[in-house]
């Protein structure tokens, strides 16, 4: 087993590199290799790589805010002088009303829509997961109540369901955070439960149970590390909902706070100055749309390597 | 609609009993899910750290006036019972008063609900006469400019940032180019010429023949209403293709193009008819989206809906107003989706 290559001999060198990595597990060879020919495949779709690109770009510039940024995003400049500036050579995307950089302000802002998707993500997909392994394997009345509460959850529209969370919970990110994390895990249980009823009569399944595993382990060790695949697909394609939601409370005042660099927010300043300072409004709307834009790209892309039948 | 599937299965006992069942089962998923609701706002209601008596009669009032009024609420009784309470009182529209506007909930609910209706109604109608020949044009011609445009378009729906596209939009088309009036329903000059009836300015103003309001009306909800409309063209012309691409892979296509039946009528006869019935439930999702962008849209347009009636309130926390709004909102998104289904059933005859 240990270090013998993929039978897959024919293909070019490229992939021997991949398999020949100073990781002598053979599982981890055969995941380098699967991986790398999904990576072939996906870099086959332009589109899906500028939305790869553009995701790296977000990440590169969240972590290198504070070298890319020029000004600081939370103290502004001289007040008198420096106020609502047009885009400039000193300024690239002009200054806002308390004489900050728009520019240096969206570099930062990078940071607080990284820190949403991030933690949306991490706190809705386990909650899905669960409930969907759950629900699907066991069956039953379990089955019937966990779906109907799903089916609840889902009944709402998300924004709204978010604004009575908030609402609720008070004005702030942490807590935008978690409302759009309560209104987000309905779709992936879905997803999870549908996934589950196809593994859980399968012969390996089978197998495991014939060998006393408990049902918290064929649950967590087999049916779970199945269902990540299409569930990573949907949580990439919604993170682009999820960045739109999260800027939208910002931009009603009931995300992010000020002096918090968050782009909905910054919107919201923006439509005071409207008519006559449009690049405040203008300017953090364009770096929402295209970072949303690139999770839409990269998210398509995903479903098409991992998940072919759904792609039309 | 309930009537039509009686009606249609009139005829056969069988058929007949499958679709009261149907209705039985329908029924019941729309009352769990329903009761799901009211339980998510009482929940909802119950955590927030707002007190409510407080919120009524203020920071300095009295211990005995605080508990006085604490019992009028029912607060003091427990949970299972104030939830019961709850159930009772919304089930008869009784939502409380709202502490901004000092009014029933309800009223205001059914004051605000017509506009954000108007906007919604407008909008999905654009979204339909625009969006499915554009879906089907990209389908026929596949891989076209056309289909590019369409993907673009779909795309873009998806990634812009509504309320963001609509500052946008008020910058150039209102401020700049002075094509379209500016925020509101209607100038405050034409808001005394009519009375309002149904509260939907432009039905009230045409039915009492009063044209220049109604053409003032007209510029004020065509901006927001194309804006809305721009996010249902860009889902319904995105379904609208794929459902046709699906259409126009079968068999009968064929057939029906070796009869020597025109293009024409071959698309828009045959797969267009088949195509129709998922389309119908993606319309109705795309309506009830719409509802919910309206809360976005009405508060950057100043438009006097049920949106920004919850978003005013939800500012200055009018828990009351807000959760009405919500279960109201809640209720029509869970209807919309149960009629999509039903209708579903209803028009294709392979899902009997």
């Amino acid at each position: 087993m240990t270090g013998a290559p993929l039978p897959l001999a024919s293909e070019p060198a490229g992939m021997r590199a991949w398999l020949l990595s100073p990781e002598p597990h053979s599982r981890w060879q055969a995941r380098l290799g699967r991986f790398y020919l999904g990576w072939r495949s996906f870099s086959r779709n332009p589109l899906a790589v500028v939305g790869l690109g553009i995701v790296l770009l977000l990440i590169l510039v969240a972590i290198f805010a504070d070298v890319i940024a020029p000004y600081s995003p939370v103290t502004g400049g001289d007040l008198r002088t420096e106020r609502l500036l047009p885009p400039s050579e000193t300024f690239w995307l002009g200054t806002d009303d308390q004489a900050r950089d728009i520019f240096s302000r969206i570099v930062h802002g990078s940071r607080v829509t990284l820190f949403i998707v991030v933690l949306v993500a991490l706190i809705a997909t386990p909650i899905g997961l669960l409930v969907g392994t759950v629900s699907g394997y066991l069956g039953g009345w379990v089955d019937t109540v966990l779906m109907r509460t799903t089916d609840i959850f889902l009944a709402f529209p998300r924004l709204i369901l978010a604004l009575a969370f908030v609402a609720a919970l008070g004005p702030g990110i942490e807590n935008a955070i978690i409302a759009i994390a309560i209104t987000s895990w309905p779709p992936y249980a879905r997803i999870a439960r549908a996934e589950t009823l196809m593994i859980r009569n399968s012969d390996f399944i089978a197998a495991v149970k014939l060998q006393g595993a408990s049902t918290p382990r064929i649950i967590l060790g087999h049916v779970v590390p199945l269902c990540l695949s299409s569930l990573i697909v949907r949580v990439t394609l919604d993170m682009a909902g999820i960045i739109l939601t999260a800027a939208g409370l910002g931009f009603l005042g009931l995300g992010a706070q000020p002096p918090m660099p968050e782009w909905g927010a910054m919107v919201a300043t923006g439509r005071n100055y409207l008519i006559d300072q449009w690049w405040v409004a203008a300017m953090p709307g364009i770096a929402i749309f295209v970072v949303s834009l690139g999770f839409n790209l990269l998210g398509d892309g995903l479903r098409d390597v991992l998940d072919p039948k759904a792609a039309k | 609609m309930v009537s039509a599937v009686v009606n249609q299965g009139g005829g056969h006992a069988s058929a007949l009993r499958s679709s009261l069942r149907n209705i039985a089962q329908f029924v019941i998923v729309l009352l769990t899910t329903l009761l799901g609701l009211a339980a998510v706002t009482f929940f909802i209601g119950r955590v927030v750290p707002i007190d409510p008596v407080i919120a009524i009669v203020g920071d300095r009032a009295p211990a005995q006036v605080y508990e006085r009024v604490r019992q009028e609420l029912g607060l003091d009784l427990p949970m299972a019972q104030q939830f019961w309470i709850y159930l009772k009182k919304a089930a008869t529209g009784d939502f409380g008063n709202s502490v901004l506007t000092t009014n029933p909930v309800l009223t205001d609910i059914a004051n605000t609900f017509p506009a954000t209706l108007e906007l919604a109604t407008l909008g999905t109608l654009i979204g339909v006469i625009l969006g499915i020949p554009l879906g089907i044009l990209a389908a026929v011609k596949r891989g076209s400019f056309i289909d590019q445009f369409v993907r673009v378009l779909g795309l873009a729906g998806y990634s812009i940032p509504i309320f963001w596209l609509g500052l946008m939009g008020l910058l150039v088309f209102y401020a700049k180019l002075g094509w379209v009036a500016g925020p509101g329903r209607i100038d405050v000059t034409y808001s005394y010429l009519y009375t309002p009836v149904t509260n939907i300015v432009l039905l009230d103003t045409a039915m009492q023949g009063q044209w220049d309001a109604f053409w003032d009306a007209v510029s004020h909800i065509i901006l927001p209403a194309c804006l809305l409309g721009y996010f249902s063209l860009a889902y319904i012309s995105r379904m609208t293709r794929s459902f046709m691409l699906n259409e126009l892979a079968q068999e009968y296509v064929i057939a029906a193009r070796v009869k020597g039946l025109s293009e024409m009528r071959v698309i828009w006869r045959h797969a267009l008819r088949n195509a129709a019935v998922p389309l119908i439930t993606v319309i109705a999702l795309s309506y009830a989206n719409l509802l919910e962008g309206s809360v976005l849209t009405e508060t950057i347009f100043a438009w006097p809906g049920l949106g920004q009636y919850i978003t005013n309130s939800l500012q200055n926390a009018d828990m009351n107003a807000v959760l009405g709004g919500t279960l109201v909102i809640g209720t029509a998104f869970v209807l919309l989706n149960l009629v999509s289904d039903l209708l579903y059933r209803l028009l294709d005859p392979r899902t009997r």
